[in-house]
């Protein structure tokens, strides 16, 4: 997994609440039994124009349709932003588009762990904050970039102003190092097989 | 003492604490579908990892499948049959149970889970599925999951998390005619919105509570992700313990003494404390159904759009703007009336044996509007064929519903099917999200009685007046 440490990037803004992964990916789009090549499926719903249900090109009032959004790589969103469905197809169809972080109020639990475990750093900052990041960033996108920094801990706006951000010790760990989250595990492999060794003499009945 | 329901089955499944403020976690049951289940497994083998305990993975097909009578592996959804047929192949290479299409056994994966006495009360049961919570009504702790966390879990019968705070909710009173444990869900979500329960695992408790059949405790339940918990539980009691007795996965003779001893320790202790907790008076609920585009946007059946300057903020009311224009609905607009093109029954929230009798009940010896496409699809085969050992499937199709084989069906436009744009459609599944059940398509969640009752009508109809 591609490690996280630091990263520039224009920023897209898609502050509304609960966004859920319907719409991050909608189910039609998650066509391959496989977690790559999903990012035109990224936001189809509102991305395309339809015939029917056949896409027809861009929405071009769509924020990612946008060029002054081109090569967008940070994304900024509202409260329970990924809320709904489990499918990983989201943060697959995300990362493949090539974006790197997402900002948000806040984030559904199930996509935000999928985030960390797929090197997509998520962080949580208050409202205003993002506010004044998408107020900072929106008279000219391409230039008026923003600087995450997953060492310190901290985003820093064009405009300067520096926010400092907190994420669960694990997935930090997880993302500078692009550490495999399984192998992680495995290094207890001794203590799971004592555990289930003593389980099974206490729920024998938990054991099939 | 001082443990809550949660804090005893958590406590009893870490297997270590990890110096990054985690819990590894031991997981005594895995599900896995065709959708992400086929990926995971693939995956694995790519990284050259095997399954840990193929004994404990069970897996089914509902998540692509079609559910037209006389389906096979091919489906309407582009690619769908590689998933199909990439888990067969995986799961039987791995050495897991798989439940396949014409298995009698198959089903929506919460609902054979359980169904089957795989997930029994007390157990910690993962699924690349977020309605996972499901289990709950058993007394499990039921974790739904992405791919990744998957793959982990099979590979080591593990997850890593830190443990959620607590929230009790609690029903008091009794429920009124009309009234079934999805209006319940409802109107707690609609109350105290989508993100209401964010953080928390969530114990439901109280005298209504304790009323409610186990089928209707999974309803309450499936939709605890729908309120932003970490998942959903119930006490067990001798309800949840005479549901389990006798099921095929279930522990007997001996085992079956042990595990009710664990079991009858299974409920909050009376000092134990919550980090929050919610009261609901059950004289409050009316038949509930959703105006907007998230499960908060809920509301009595009887009641009318809300107006905007009831959002507490601009981004809200903005948003609460944009749902009624997906929705095609004004602020102040009434639901009843409101002319509906689709109805459905079925889902993992709402498709078992109980809700099958419920919407019989309002469909007897009537028709649905001519203008309504309706149709019904059983949990699983073991609940259809119960069905038509009743009689239900007759009701139903006489009616003029379509009877369905098991899967996950119009919930999300599952194999490839989908109500069209700017349909409006009475659904008894469990998210109204945009486009969920098709470009464009306006979802009213409701009960299976109310989805019943508004096919007959061809529009939303207050299901107290039709029984």
């Amino acid at each position: 997994m591609r490690p996280f440490t630091q990263h520039i990037g224009v920023v897209a803004p898609i502050i509304v609440d609960n966004v859920d992964t319907d719409q991050i990916i909608p189910s039609r789009e998650m066509k391959r039994v496989s977690k790559h090549g999903l990012g035109d499926g990224l936001f189809a719903g509102s991305r395309y124009n339809y015939d029917g249900m056949k896409k027809v090109g861009l929405r071009k009032n769509f924020v990612l349709n946008k060029p002054e959004y081109c090569e967008a790589s940070v994304m900024l969103g509202g409260e329970n932003w990924g809320c709904g469905s489990s499918r990983e197809h989201a943060v697959w169809a995300l990362c493949d588009y090539g974006i790197r972080a997402i900002i948000a109020k806040s984030f559904g639990r199930i996509f935000l762990r999928n985030c960390a475990r797929n090197g997509l750093l998520a962080i949580e900052l208050p409202a205003e904050q993002i506010d004044l990041l998408a107020q900072s960033t929106a008279p000219a996108p391409q230039s008026n970039r923003v600087l995450i920094d997953l060492e310190k801990g901290e985003v820093q706006a064009p405009s300067g102003e520096v926010f400092s951000f907190h994420i669960a010790e694990s997935d930090r760990n997880m993302l500078l190092n692009g550490l495999d989250h399984i192998e992680y595990t495995i290094q207890h492999e001794d203590q799971i097989a004592r555990f289930t060794e003593s389980d099974k003499k206490t729920r024998p009945w938990a054991y099939l | 003492m001082k443990q809550t329901l949660f804090d005893k089955i958590w406590d009893s499944h870490v297997v270590k604490e990890l110096d990054d403020g985690t819990s590894l976690i031991y997981l005594d049951r895995i599900f896995i579908h065709e959708r992400t289940g086929s990926i995971a497994l693939t995956s694995l083998k790519d990284q050259g990892r095997p399954v840990r305990n193929p004994a404990h993975v069970f897996a089914t097909m509902d998540h692509i499948v079609d559910t037209l009578p006389g389906r096979g592996d091919s489906t309407l959804m582009p690619g769908g049959e590689e998933f199909i047929k990439t888990m067969r192949v995986e799961a039987n290479d791995a050495g897991l149970t798989l439940f396949d299409i014409n298995d009698p056994r198959h089903g929506i994966t919460h609902i054979i889970s359980a169904e089957q006495g795989i997930t029994l009360p007390g157990l910690v049961a993962a699924c690349p599925d977020s309605h996972t919570c499901t289990l709950g009504g058993l007394g499990a702790i039921g974790w739904g999951v992405g791919t990744s966390d998957c793959e982990h879990a099979l590979a080591t019968e593990t997850l890593r998390a830190v443990k959620p705070k607590q929230l009790r909710v609690r029903f008091d009173g009794e429920l009124r005619p009309g009234v079934t444990a999805k209006d319940m869900v409802l109107h707690l979500i609609g109350k105290y919105t989508a993100s209401g329960a964010r953080g928390h695992a969530m114990e439901y408790a109280g005298p209504a509570v304790e009323a409610l059949d186990i089928e209707a405790r999974f309803t309450l339940c499936n939709m605890a992700v729908e309120f932003s918990a970490f998942t959903g539980i119930i006490a067990p009691d001798e309800k949840t313990i005479s549901y389990v007795q006798g099921r095929p996965y279930a522990p007997a003779g001996e085992a079956w003494q042990q595990s009710l001893e664990f079991w009858n320790s299974l409920q909050s202790d009376s000092d134990a404390v919550f980090d929050k907790e919610i009261s609901i008076d059950c004289a409050d609920i009316a038949p509930t159904i959703s105006w907007g585009t998230s499960p908060e946007h809920s509301i009595p059946v009887t009641a009318v759009v809300p107006e905007l300057d009831h959002a507490v903020s601009e981004e809200t009311r903005d948003q609460m703007r944009s749902a009624m224009e997906y929705m095609g609905l004004e602020p102040g607009q009434a639901l009843i009336g409101l002319p509906i093109d689709g109805a459905f029954i079925g889902s993992c929230t709402n498709a078992r044996l109980s809700d099958l009798r419920a919407a019989a009940t309002i469909l007897d010896g009537k028709k649905v509007a001519k203008h309504v496409r309706a149709i019904c699809t059983p949990g699983s085969r073991l609940i259809k064929e119960a069905a038509e050992a009743e009689g239900i499937d007759e009701i139903f199709l006489d009616a003029g519903f379509e009877w369905r084989e098991p899967g996950c069906s119009l919930c999300f436009n599952a194999g490839g099917e989908s109500f069209g744009p700017e349909q409006r459609v009475v659904t008894s599944t469990n998210r109204n999200f945009r486009g969920r059940q098709g470009r464009k398509t306006r979802s009213h969640l409701a009960s299976p009685a109310s989805v019943a009752a508004a096919a007959i009508a061809g529009r939303i109809a207050d299901v107290r007046e039709m029984s």
